[in-house]
């Protein structure tokens, strides 16, 4: 589906990824893993074409990334960006129905295909009530969440995500990722760039793991996501469990390894009883 | 399939909503061209020589051509025709392009507070316009016109290249230093234009009245003259209203969308300071059009730029039709105002209610 060569893209002087070599099959679900500035959203936008490739080549679908035209590229992959940027006033169905612009002619509009699509790529994302709201003026998760609306829109059979649910609550990430998981094995293939290493442990298949722009693992998670690999690419200390109803492995941290104190939990109840601070005792259940 | 049945529930509700968003602009659209008409009809008849209605609909209808050629005598004939209603389309269709410009640079700088002159072209038409009455050339004519339009379209142009080269960053337009670019070839312009008033003291007050902007002695000639790069403007940006959506969200996703964005930028960017051009080089610089109309129109009907620019055009043509009228009518004694000073006295005011009212969440960087 997707074949990376010997990619390497710079700004400027600056080299961002250096040979990248990686293949992802059709309906693979591949979390993209890293620290801060390891290069996880330049290799999207290079996937995408937004950043220009300077040395090696990105096939997608047996064609040269080279030789799509926006409009081509837009109908095989879709995006969803991690930052938002919207400083107009538009209605969310409007901006779901730009994911139809591909599908397009010049001087085209919005057919009732369109809509349909719209309205249930909406559905889809639990955004249908905010169709006729204005984007600038809602939640960051909720304008997320139109935005993953409009990706699926595309109808795109590659998903590149770049921290797609960041902004979400904990129900509507596992909607997500549920939903993902379901296209996924219909067929969808997915590359999620992430932080949040738990989520990708439970619903990737695979992890690539990049740092200073080099893939440093890559593989499934089952064998890559250990306490060994985290601790070595974060650079603190990670123990790893098992989830206690699908075994997938889940990362734990440990305080005091970075360089703030740990908190004692002892002194916590110690102040607890002195009516200081709350402890799980004092909680109430309204 | 509860489900399916909730999503076919909303897309019935969802289509009778955009129903709805769609009678709301027709209506808006028919409203605006009725006023539009009417306004022209009425701005007409107004002047220090009064004629009664029947005479100036009679000049009007003969003046085009509709009326047998002696409805009216020569006289209403000549002010009726010749000079008011030449001068009231001139400035609707000034008010109507400076509109569409400003929806235009909002929209490719995505900035609400950008207007048509936010990247230089004004002042490039400014120094256009001195240089000829610097030079006496304000007297001599060019097929029937004066070279003022002339000069101030070519140093619009000029400007608009200098700021494109400028503002090119590893052959990509890029959007803040296209602004910057646009300041500095701005301020260079202003400080040619002080120094020729300083060395010309004659044309002072003259390069001061076109500057500030005014429709005192234009004509059908000025009509002819501009036309034809206003269409041609209004067709390259109006054919790209659904790509300057898609931009408002950022040269990454638009990019991500399918959008040839160098391309449709590029294309927008010539159209807008087409337009802008167009409008300068018959007018001077009129300010405060550009910058509120579209913003009035995307605060009540919201952000799609079709029809954006469409409504500002009308509103834009409308605003500034009355504008030049207040201007040639305000003052007792027959002098006129320069229209610039009556649209930054009105709109100024008026922007900063808008602004005030606002609802908030518009990234200003």
């Amino acid at each position: 589906m997707i074949r990376v060569e010997s990619l390497t893209a710079r700004y400027g002087e600056t080299v961002v990824l250096h040979n990248l070599d990686f293949r992802v099959a059709e309906g693979e679900l591949i979390g993209l893993l890293g620290p801060n500035g390891s290069g996880k959203t330049t290799l999207l936008h290079c996937l995408s074409k937004v950043v220009p490739i300077h040395a090696g080549k990105v096939v997608v679908s047996g064609r040269d990334l080279a030789a799509y035209s926006a409009r081509e590229l837009a109908r095989v992959e879709a995006s969803v960006p991690q930052r938002l940027e919207i400083a107009f006033p538009f209605k969310c169905i409007e901006v779901v129905l730009m994911g139809r612009y591909p599908h397009q002619q010049d001087f085209g509009s919005n057919s009732e295909d369109d809509l349909r699509k719209a309205t249930e790529a909406m559905r889809l994302t639990d955004t249908l009530d905010l169709s006729h709201r204005r984007i600038n003026e809602i939640s960051g998760g909720e304008a997320q969440r139109v935005i993953i609306a409009r990706a699926l829109a595309q109808e795109a059979t590659i998903m590149l995500l770049d921290e797609a649910t960041a902004n979400l609550d904990v129900a509507h990430k596992i909607q997500m990722f549920d939903l993902f998981t379901q296209m996924n094995q219909q067929g969808g293939t997915f590359i999620c760039a992430l932080h949040d290493l738990n989520l990708a442990a439970l619903y990737c298949q695979r992890l690539i793991f990049l740092k200073d722009g080099r893939i440093c693992i890559d593989g499934p998670t089952l064998e890559t996501f250990t306490a060994e690999n985290l601790s070595t690419i974060y650079q603190t200390e990670v123990k790893v469990i098992e989830h206690p109803d699908t075994g997938a492995p889940q990362a734990m941290f440990v305080p005091g390894k970075g360089s703030g104190q740990p908190r004692d939990l002892a002194r916590d109840r110690q102040a607890a009883d002195n009516r200081q601070v709350f402890t799980p005792k004092d909680a109430k259940v309204y | 399939m509860p489900e399916a049945n909730q999503s076919s529930l909303k897309l019935g509700e969802l289509r009778s909503q955009l129903a709805a968003s769609r009678r709301g602009f027709a209506f808006g659209l028919l409203t605006l061209t009725l006023a539009s008409f009417l306004s022209i009809v009425a701005a007409t008849g107004i002047g220090r020589l009064h004629f009664p209605w029947e005479t100036v609909i009679g000049a009007i209808g003969e003046g085009l051509g509709l009326l047998p050629s002696d409805t009216v005598s020569r006289t209403p004939l000549l002010v009726v025709f010749d000079i008011r209603l030449s001068r009231v389309c001139l400035s609707f269709l000034v008010g109507s392009v400076l509109g569409v410009a400003g929806s235009v640079f909002q929209g490719i700088l995505r900035n609400p507070l950008a207007d048509p002159f936010t990247i230089g072209v004004a002042s490039g038409a400014a120094f256009g316009a001195a240089l000829a009455l610097a030079f006496g050339l304000g007297g001599t004519s060019y097929l029937g016109l004066g070279t003022i339009p002339l000069l101030a379209l070519l140093g619009a142009l000029g400007a608009l290249g200098l700021v494109v080269m400028l503002g090119r960053v590893q052959g990509r337009i890029r959007r803040d230093t296209l602004v910057l670019a646009g300041i500095v070839v701005a301020t260079f312009l202003s400080a040619l234009i002080a120094l020729i008033k300083a060395l010309d003291e004659e044309a002072v007050s003259a390069i001061v009245f076109w500057v500030m902007g005014s429709f005192q002695g234009r004509a059908w000639i000025h009509v002819g003259f501009t036309l034809p790069y206003m269409l041609l403007g209004l067709y390259l940006v109006l054919s790209r209203s659904r790509e300057l959506d898609i931009l408002t969200l950022g040269e990454v996703q638009a990019r991500q969308l399918g959008v040839e964005v160098e391309k449709v930028r590029s294309r927008l960017l010539i159209g807008g300071s087409l337009l802008t051009a167009a409008a300068v080089s018959v007018s001077g610089v009129i300010g405060f059009v550009g910058l509120v109309i579209p913003h009035l129109v995307r605060m009540s009907l919201g952000a799609t730029h079709q029809r954006l620019m469409i409504l500002s055009a009308l509103l834009g043509g409308l605003a500034l039709l009355w504008s030049d009228v207040v201007a040639r009518t305000l003052l007792p004694g027959g002098e006129e105002l320069p229209v610039g000073v009556v649209t930054a006295l009105v709109g100024g005011p008026f922007f900063c209610l808008l602004l005030k009212r606002r609802k908030g969440g518009v990234i200003l960087d």
